[in-house]
């Protein structure tokens, strides 16, 4: 079983859970992912780690309660456990020679940035960070971006926090602007990560998206998580989560991701009720 | 002698078990086992034990079921073979040790699977003693993968006194036989007691160890202590055909589908894991995983399930029997016919899956005939749900975290026929070096390397 260290609501429904697993704690590196069960009945989803500490033998996952399964994983408490919480799976992000990096991230996706913007400003390369939001309630993270980036622009599509506009707005300027990066890193929604594809495809800045689609094992066995990518299959689970966002065919990735989305809402619903409409 | 008849298999109604997950298959009653046991002819060749991949001493056996000896009859058994109600139930003994069966020249083989279920069925039910724990020797072995290679591995080392630790990358142990292998033909409590034996006799499980990622192979012989580490970690990876329309919403692959159902239990009302129910279906393959999709599908509702095979009926890899068993549960069968693209509908989803009709040609390397396209042949199957059972590939996760582990063109871990592998205290077997074949071959291949592992950890000392 793996016991939980620590809860933290970043959000309305964004939530923190520091988790006990020292092998994957261990191991984890920034992109990689884990597959946990909530309990014995649960399903097995993938969340990409959020942080990690060795010592403490601790990962952190950061997710948003939109299904019946993070909602019932954020309706758990400190000294509760996970039936199952297995990684690191997936590939570590390339963060080798690079020296100027863009992260651009938007929403519960600035979850999965933070650690990759965190290692790459460890690592002396110039960081400058991106994090879009809906609006002022859903800001997550913007502290601890600020401590690893250079330079740090927060939008809201209202306004209400930061500057108004999406994320390709900020990058626009940053780039028209003369900034010339090595790569940017895009994590967050699909149509953000193909919006941003376009814009860094136009001025030829090579483009790293993390993708996060429906997955059972995490190990390749099932192809759930396949995606088309440079007009090959890839299977995110062992060949990514990162791919060159150029290559990627978001809008297949799109329709894939909607597999279930009436069930999940049927799900969701139902699980609603059962907890009640309390909290969360 | 005279020539008697076999004893027919008593079966659920197809009618009724089409519409629910329990066994097909119901079992001899032991008056059945003991007619069935007195058709074997005690040849003194014993032509069907060379059939059989563990070479277990079938005509001993079957003379005490005759002698209705049933416990004696599982002891025969199990010194060759670890997991009986398993292969009784699932090995293709048309092809193995019923086709040496001297009883098949003229009339039919004595039915030795159905025999071998018995006897293991009424071990099961009858025999309450646990195996004792063996006297351990102290020596640790790692064995990666606790589908059938790896579930024999780990039984024959135990039983020799090793201290195993088996690592599963899943959170229940039995690989293929708890993911891909449908309730209805091989009920999970069945395999679920088969671990609980090896746990007894001292066998460690660690669940949720993806070996390749969490941990290496390097670190489990020079972090973790283990002298010695068996890979048996199957052909996982599903194969598609590369036809446009793979990407759309309702086309799986066969290990998906059955994960689904299988491993996470997504037919039951509490299971949390989504499932999608089609209505048309069509299953590409003809081997026994297409066969097992096929009935799942038909089991969740479908109205219509076809097999889609691109050769003829005689060349049908499935089973015999879930051939039959697919028949009568009304699976249409599409034979000769090969899909060419998924077409979507409106919605883009799945709307149907134009194929063209084949013929058989020359053979080919394998003496299969190759099946060619007929001119001017292309139609639409109108389905929303394509399942693609066309093969798997051995997982690369060991292969790309295992420095100087050499791998045959395929993608499969080179091993000899004792399991040795290009690295020194590295052993494999099982569909991780053959590539996707049987679950008795699989557990021949993990007894003869917990045979070499153990002469290897003797020789060091």
């Amino acid at each position: 079983m793996y016991r939980i260290l620590y809860k933290e609501q970043l959000n309305q429904t964004v939530f923190r859970l520091d988790v006990l697993a020292p092998p994957v704690a261990a191991k984890a590196q920034p992109g990689q992912f884990v597959i946990l069960r909530v309990d014995e009945a649960g399903e097995r989803i993938p969340l990409t780690v959020a942080d990690y500490d060795p010592v403490a033998g601790s990962v952190t996952v950061i997710f948003q309660a939109v299904g019946a399964t993070t909602l019932a994983l954020s309706r758990l408490q400190v000294g509760d456990c996970l039936a199952d919480f297995v990684g690191p799976l997936g590939r570590a992000t390339e963060t080798d020679g690079l020296k100027k990096v863009a992260v651009i991230s938007g929403g519960v996706g600035c979850a999965i940035a933070y650690p990759v913007a965190k290692k790459l400003h460890a690592l002396g390369c110039e960081v400058h960070t991106v994090a879009g939001f809906r609006n002022a309630d859903m800001v997550i993270l913007q502290e601890a971006f600020r401590e690893v980036s250079d330079r740090f622009f927060l939008m809201t599509d209202d306004g209400s926090a930061g500057e108004k506009g999406l994320v390709t707005d900020a990058l626009r300027r940053l780039i028209e602007g003369g900034e010339r990066y090595d790569k940017v890193i895009a994590i967050g929604p699909l149509p953000m990560m193909k919006f941003v594809c376009c814009l860094t495809k136009e001025y030829d800045v090579p483009t790293v998206v993390s993708m996060n689609p429906i997955m059972i094992d995490g190990t390749g066995m099932c192809g759930g998580c396949r995606l088309t990518v440079g007009g090959e299959m890839k299977f995110a689970c062992v060949d990514g989560p990162e791919f060159d966002g150029h290559l990627v065919d978001f809008d297949e990735a799109m329709e894939r991701a909607s597999m279930y989305r009436e069930q999940e809402r049927h799900a969701y619903d139902s699980a609603c009720n059962l907890f009640g409409k309390e909290g969360v | 002698m005279a020539v008697t008849k076999r004893q027919d298999m008593p079966t659920r109604d197809p009618l009724v078990r089409r519409n629910d997950f329990e066994e097909v298959a119901l079992g001899y009653t032991p008056q059945q086992a003991v007619a069935e046991a007195k058709r074997c002819l005690s040849c003194k060749h014993k032509p069907c034990t060379g059939g059989c991949p563990v070479q277990i001493d079938i005509p001993a056996f079957i003379k005490l079921v005759a002698q209705e000896d049933f416990e004696g009859a599982y002891e025969v058994i199990t010194r060759a073979s670890s997991l009986p109600a398993v292969c009784g139930r699932v090995c293709p003994q048309e092809t193995q040790c019923e086709s040496k069966c001297v009883c098949g020249i003229k009339g039919e083989p004595v039915a030795i699977g159905r025999l071998e279920r018995f006897v293991a069925d009424w071990h099961r039910t009858h025999s309450n003693t646990l195996p004792a724990k063996p006297q351990t020797n102290g020596h640790r072995v790692a064995v990666v993968g606790s589908g059938p290679a790896g579930l024999a591995c780990a039984g024959e080392l135990a039983a020799r006194g090793y201290a195993v630790t088996l690592f599963e990358a899943l959170h229940r142990a039995g690989g293929v036989l708890v993911y891909g292998i449908p309730e209805f033909r091989l009920p999970k409590a069945i395999v679920q007691q088969e671990i609980a034996l090896l746990q007894a006799r001292g066998v460690e499980l660690r669940t949720n160890m993806v070996v390749g990622k969490v941990l290496s192979v390097d670190e489990l012989l020079d972090e973790e202590g283990f002298e010695a580490v068996f890979i048996g970690t199957g052909a996982g990876l599903p194969r598609f055909m590369g036809i446009p329309g793979e990407g759309l919403r309702g086309v799986y692959s066969a290990n998906e589908f059955l994960t689904r159902i299988n491993l996470m239990q997504a037919y039951k009302e509490d299971s949390a894991t989504p499932l999608f129910r089609p209505r048309r279906v069509a299953v590409v393959g003809g081997g026994n995983v297409a066969m097992d999709a096929a009935r799942c599908a038909l089991r969740l509702g479908a109205e219509e399930v076809s097999v889609v095979y691109r050769r003829s009926a005689a060349e049908l890899p499935a089973r015999a029997e879930e051939v039959e068993h697919a028949k009568e549960e009304g699976i249409t069968f599409r034979l000769l016919t090969n899909p060419v693209e998924i077409l979507p509908d409106e919605a883009r989803c799945v709307g149907g899956l134009r194929c063209v009709e084949m013929q058989l040609g020359e053979p080919d390397e394998r003496g299969r005939r190759r099946p060619i396209p007929k001119a001017d042949s292309e139609f639409v199957l109108p389905v929303d749900c394509v399942i693609m059972a066309i093969g798997t590939s051995p997982n690369p996760l060991i292969k790309s975290t295992t420095e100087g582990l050499v791998t045959q063109p395929f993608g499969g871990i080179a091993a000899d026929e004792n399991g040795a592998t290009s690295r020194d205290g590295v052993f494999a077997g099982g569909d991780a070096v053959t590539g996707a074949a049987t679950v008795i071959l699989a557990m021949g291949a993990g007894k003869a390397a917990a045979a070499s592992i153990d002469a290897y950890i003797r020789d060091k000392k």
